[in-house]
């Protein structure tokens, strides 16, 4: 009880402050506005729909670009751990592509699908397809050798090897690459509404700066806040609930 | 992916180069038959004649000094509070239990979400720029280094006081060597950020640099421009990663492993 309230005094004793010189004057209340006005804006955006509605847009792009790119990851994840002279073969054009920031893509995003989901999702693709490359890669390749094995001795072709043995080895590490990539992608198609794609709800950020509504800007921010950690909190969960200590062994991994 | 990457044989290495001539090659019969659209998908070589031409122009060295200045007072800037901030947190316990709970409040918003802020506060200008990337960079050290500090093996603990080494002898000579991993990891996802913030900012507040500049060359349809821009922010990637990559080898190069 007491670490709960010690933990809070930090917190509270910012929002206080805030509150308290904003309301005096000393700070700026037009581009800060004040804690509890920022409370009601929270409340006011859910009460109106427009928390949900933009939510929904920002969710199904970072889904639907989490899906096609995570899958292309785990696909070529698991090719480049089964066969190495792939892996070498490619490694060049891998590495030059990779250190692209994510960003840089926009524009060029931005030119081939114009506004809206397909090129927001595309952004998203790019910056899941990494970590799931990465991750399922060193899982195919860190296999216990004598599962391969046995899909030898029960000779196994080349599908059945990959569905039957391969994947269910490797589901715990993928797994933890895919709760990566579910935090990368909501991040990412934040940023993406933030920087040119209006919907969702980095583009309400925006809307609500731009129209000086500090208010409802920290309303949304505390709201995506609260979105990231609770999306992160229950696929921790999940993981515990799915793997238990093939996920901590997974998580330890390199 | 480091071992990988050093057991990849020469010859694989340069099978692999030849993989990428191969596929630019594609790319670029594939441009010149026109069967790819060249405002989408610009013939390579094109691209590469445009990045031969900026770079002989003084205006794309002013943006590229620009950009590179800015993500690195903002990482320095980050680096260093984040580091002092994160040994202080992290060395003393009765500080970890007022200030730890509010930094995993903070740790899953999103970076770009506090631009706004950042933007009503300062304004669009060089200055907000240089404030967004410090405050994202700054979590992932100061996260890291907390998580490095706390971490001290009990054992070196004793010897300290066995040593009876004063404080600062104890926090230079062993929870410092003993958190640097953690840092490094910490300092690569900032640096990272750093340039993705500074692309972002940049894009926001249209203020010249590379971030504006390949926006501009989107706007215009200049794409073999467009590509040769994020070739350039693709090469600011690689190569300050692979400095900071060398810095890391050299401050670690006591560890056996």
């Amino acid at each position: 009880m007491q670490r709960v309230l010690k933990g809070l005094l930090l917190p509270v004793m910012v929002l206080l402050f805030w509150e308290l010189s904003a309301r005096s004057g000393f700070l700026k209340a037009e581009s800060l506005s004040y804690p509890s006005a920022v409370f009601r804006a929270a409340f006011g955006i859910v009460a109106d729909g427009s928390l949900f509605k933009s939510a929904l847009e920002t969710f199904s792009a970072a889904v639907g670009g989490l899906a096609v790119g995570a899958a292309a990851g785990i696909l070529v994840g698991v090719a480049f751990g089964l066969v190495r002279t792939l892996a070498g073969l490619m490694r060049v054009s891998i590495e030059s592509l990779r250190p692209v920031p994510s960003v840089a893509l926009i524009p060029l995003a931005l030119l081939i699908h114009g506004y809206g989901f397909n090129m927001e999702s595309s952004i998203v693709a790019f910056s899941c397809f990494w970590p799931l490359l990465i991750i399922t890669e060193s899982a195919v390749r860190g296999i216990e050798p004598r599962l391969l094995e046995v899909s030898r001795v029960l000779k196994f072709g080349p599908m059945d090897r990959i569905l039957k043995i391969v994947l269910p080895a490797a589901l715990p590490r993928i797994f933890v690459g895919m709760r990566l990539a579910a935090a990368v992608s909501l991040v990412v198609a934040v940023t993406v509404e933030i920087t040119a794609n209006p919907m969702g709800l980095g583009y309400a950020l925006i809307v609500a700066q731009e129209s000086m509504r500090p208010d409802r800007m920290f309303a949304f921010i505390a709201w995506i806040g609260l979105i990231g950690w609770a999306l992160n909190a229950s696929l921790l969960r999940a993981q515990q609930r799915w793997f238990g200590k093939m996920g901590n062994w997974a998580e330890q991994s390199p | 992916m480091k071992k990988s990457g050093t057991t990849l044989g020469i010859g694989m290495w340069l099978g692999s180069l030849g993989v990428v001539a191969l596929l630019v090659g594609v790319w670029q019969l594939a441009a010149q038959a026109e069967l790819i659209s060249p405002v989408f998908f610009p013939a390579p070589l094109r691209s590469f004649e445009s990045l031969w031409e900026q770079m002989a122009s003084a205006d794309f060295w002013s943006a590229f000094r620009q950009t590179l200045a800015r993500m690195a007072i903002g990482f320095v800037i980050a680096s260093v509070s984040g580091v002092a901030l994160g040994a202080a947190i992290g060395l003393s316990p009765q500080l970890r239990t007022f200030v730890e709970p509010t930094l995993e409040l903070i740790r899953p918003l999103p970076a770009s979400a506090m631009v706004p802020v950042f933007v009503l506060l300062i304004g669009l200008n060089d200055r907000m720029i240089i404030a967004v990337i410090v405050f994202s960079s700054l979590w992932p050290v100061l996260l890291n280094t907390v998580h490095g500090f706390k971490t001290i093996e009990p054992r070196l603990l004793e010897l300290a006081r066995i040593l009876r080494l004063s404080r600062l002898e104890m926090v230079w000579k062993i929870a410092l060597p003993n958190a640097l991993p953690d840092i490094f990891a910490g300092l690569r996802l900032a640096l990272t950020v750093s340039l993705i913030l500074a692309v972002v900012a940049e894009m926001l507040a249209g203020t010249v640099g590379l971030g504006q500049n390949i926006t501009l060359a989107a706007r215009s349809f200049r794409s073999a421009d467009l590509y040769a821009g994020i070739i350039v922010l693709g090469a600011v990637g690689y190569l300050s990663n692979i400095i900071l990559e060398r810095v890391e080898q050299y401050m670690l190069r006591w560890r056996t492993l």
